[in-house]
């Protein structure tokens, strides 16, 4: 089956994005509400919204990063820039996000175009360097200087003395998509479990699944093969008759755009925007998950975000009051030595564990992991064919 | 008048003069070559052809127009397209997507914003590419990772990366170089065929004797950064000022 003029497989890959994305609900709460195990669910929707947004955020960096291998250090700032975008329009016209969002979209572009114009006269390290310094400049900006845009360190918010002219007397008081309200949830309680459907989560999901597209697209078009291109041998496409510079500026203004949207999505859901957003911690963030899930990879950049927030969430909250419950059927000696080392892994070191699974990762899976994924599969296709490895060797390994 | 012009073509690198008072045409159609001995400038005068290098001295025309001070991509989309001494290709792409590239910088200019089109979808270019890959005979490498090819094999792509661009002048930088005896007459046989059939002019470096007098209408013999003579191969052949520049080097 094909269709939305992708080839087959690249559809069958997009239905299985779909089902996944909308079962996430389900499918992050694996243990019943009572179970000890209930620590590892991730399907709250505050965690799923962060899933799906980071996703957007990071599929967007990979279309730069990924494909073209320009490294940026200063994301992050199109991410705070699409946030201020949407509460302001929270402050001047309603809480419906949709005006918001497209300014988000639109700004973001027009920083991404000033930002990028500069930086891409430098590559490799020297154009990172440039996309950090602009993001900083953007952060100290946001945090002192334009405090009348931004509302400096307190952060941006909607106040009761705000005009919001559209807002009726019906309209909610929170961040909706025309009346359906971000933070709204249905649960639903089967057995032991309980899934929660929240409208926020949603709303971004859709969203994600688009933008997933849209970079599939990008990923199968002449423009794709070209950034790719740049990539591997830039001199060569120069003798070619292309001019690289406005290619690498289209990548950038688009994953500039991207991030510009997450940015918008996280003010979408909590109507908040602060200057901490803009901070390079931010921008690396989104590097590990790039790199963590596979640069270059379709999927990576969804694996990676998901599995550092599902860290950052998950591992945090595993406290020594939790490691004592786990271990609590030990003697004594012994669960006080476990509990010893596992404080370094869980609870607040939890950055310590990330460190070492993303040394591991490029230590043995330069391909992050969608490339370990695919080790896995090959290995089991191969015991099946009987050792007859070579024609999953010849496969390209980009893209997948 | 050729299709390329230079006129008192000079380059210093520090103390070192690589390029003097090099006077050089090409005229159209022909296989022009330019031998010479090791670090005696030919490839520092081919990069001055391509936007590589800017003289420091004396002027390059193409087609009546000046290429100092244009950029590569602009050099290219003028018509010349160069194969380079080490092979410069695409490594992370497979075989058909390097030909491709080239195909769609021939159709599509140095920029075009095509970011939802789909590159199997472009029946046309992928027959150009295909067909350039069957004369050039790779055509069963297609689906190969370009990086994991033979050296012979890199420059043979290369070439058919040059010519699925049909440009008006193809400079070749030592295009046997590391190739086996069979690849070789391939090529030679290959750059013959292109030659006739097509309207393409070519400028070849090159130290295979065999392949310069089986090609070259022409040949420039380089020295020191300076021509020293310029005649048909028969002439060359047996010129004491040949064999004093290659003698002098062997000494
Ligand atoms: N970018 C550069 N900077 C400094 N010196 C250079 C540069 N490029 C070339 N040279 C020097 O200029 C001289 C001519 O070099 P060139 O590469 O043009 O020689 P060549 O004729 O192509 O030799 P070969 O047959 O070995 O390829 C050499 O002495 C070389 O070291
Ligand atoms: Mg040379």
């Amino acid at each position: 089956m094909k269709m939305l003029g992708l080839s087959k497989k690249d559809t069958t890959f997009l239905l299985i994005v779909i089902a996944l994305t909308l079962l996430t609900p389900i499918l992050l709460q694996p243990f019943p509400a009572s179970s000890t195990l209930a620590q590892f669910n991730a399907g709250y929707p505050d965690l799923m919204q962060r899933f799906a947004i980071f996703g957007i955020f990071a599929i967007g960096f990979n279309i730069l990063f990924g494909l073209t291998g320009y490294l940026s250090f200063g994301h992050a700032a199109f991410l705070g820039v699409g946030s201020y975008s949407v509460v302001w329009m929270y402050k001047l016209l309603g809480y419906n996000v949709v005006p918001g969002l497209i300014l988000a979209i639109i700004v973001s572009a027009l920083f991404a175009l000033l930002i990028g114009f500069v930086s891409l006269r430098r590559s490799g390290i020297y154009f990172s360097i440039l996309t950090l310094a602009f993001a900083q400049m953007c952060y100290n900006l946001a945090y002192s200087v334009l405090t009348p845009l931004t509302n400096g360190e307190t952060g941006l918010q909607v106040y009761t003395n705000d005009a919001q002219v559209l807002m009726g007397e019906n309209s909610p008081t929170s961040p909706h998509f025309f009346g359906i309200v971000m933070n709204e949830s249905a649960t639903w309680n089967v057995g032991g479990w309980q899934f929660v459907f929240n409208n926020g989560y949603y709303f971004t999901a859709i969203i994600a699944i688009l933008v997933f597209y849209l970079s599939l697209r990008i990923f199968r078009s002449p423009f794709g093969l070209m950034l790719r291109a740049i990539k591997t041998n830039q001199t060569r496409l120069n003798y070619t008759g292309i001019n690289t510079r406005p290619y690498t500026l289209a990548a950038f203004v688009i994953s500039g755009m991207y991030a510009g949207l997450a940015g918008g999505l996280m003010a979408s859901m909590d109507p908040l925007a602060g200057a901490e957003r803009m901070q390079w911690t931010a921008s690396g963030e989104v590097v590990l998950m790039v790199i963590l899930g596979g640069a270059g990879t379709l999927m990576g950049p969804i694996l990676g975000a998901g599995f550092i927030k599902y860290f950052e969430n998950i591992f945090s909250k595993i406290n020594d009051q939790v490691l004592h419950g786990w271990f609590a059927f030990l003697p004594d000696g012994l669960e006080n030595f476990l509990i010893g080392v596992s404080h370094f892994f869980v609870g607040k070191s939890w950055h310590l564990t990330l460190g070492l699974l993303f040394m591991l990762v490029v230590i043995f899976l330069p391909g992050g992991l969608v490339e370990g994924g695919q080790r896995i599969a090959n290995a089991f296709r191969k015991r099946k064919s009987g050792g007859d490895d070579a024609e999953t060797e010849a496969q390209p390994s980009a893209a997948e | 008048m050729g299709i390329l012009e230079v006129k008192n073509v000079g380059k210093r690198f520090g103390g070192l003069q690589a390029l003097s008072d090099v006077n050089l045409s090409v005229q159209e159609h022909t296989v022009h070559a330019i031998i010479g001995p090791n670090g005696a400038g030919k490839s520092t005068l081919l990069n001055c052809f391509v936007g590589k290098l800017i003289p420091d001295t004396g002027s390059v025309m193409f087609n009546g127009q000046s290429v100092l001070g244009l950029k590569p991509h602009q050099i290219n989309q003028m018509g010349i397209s160069r194969v380079f001494q080490t092979p410069e290709i695409f490594s992370d792409l497979n075989v058909l997507e390097n030909v491709m590239i080239s195909c769609f910088a021939k159709r599509d200019g140095a920029f075009r914003l095509h970011p939802f089109e789909t590159v199997a979808h472009e029946v046309d270019i992928v027959e150009e590419a295909e067909q350039m890959l069957i004369d050039v005979n790779m055509i069963d490498k297609r689906h190969m990772n370009a990086a994991s090819m033979s050296r012979g094999d890199k420059r043979r792509l290369e070439m058919a990366m040059c010519l699925a661009q049909k440009p008006k002048l193809l400079l070749l930088d030592e295009p046997t170089a590391g190739m086996a005896r069979a690849d070789t007459n391939n090529t030679i046989d290959l750059l013959k065929e292109i030659n006739e059939k097509l309207d393409i002019t070519m400028a070849i470096i090159e130290h295979d004797m065999h392949v310069v007098f089986s090609l070259a209408d022409r040949i420039t013999v380089l020295a020191q950064g300076t021509p020293l003579v310029e005649d048909t191969p028969e002439n060359i052949k047996g010129h004491p000022k040949v064999k004093e520049a290659y003698l002098g080097e062997a000494a």
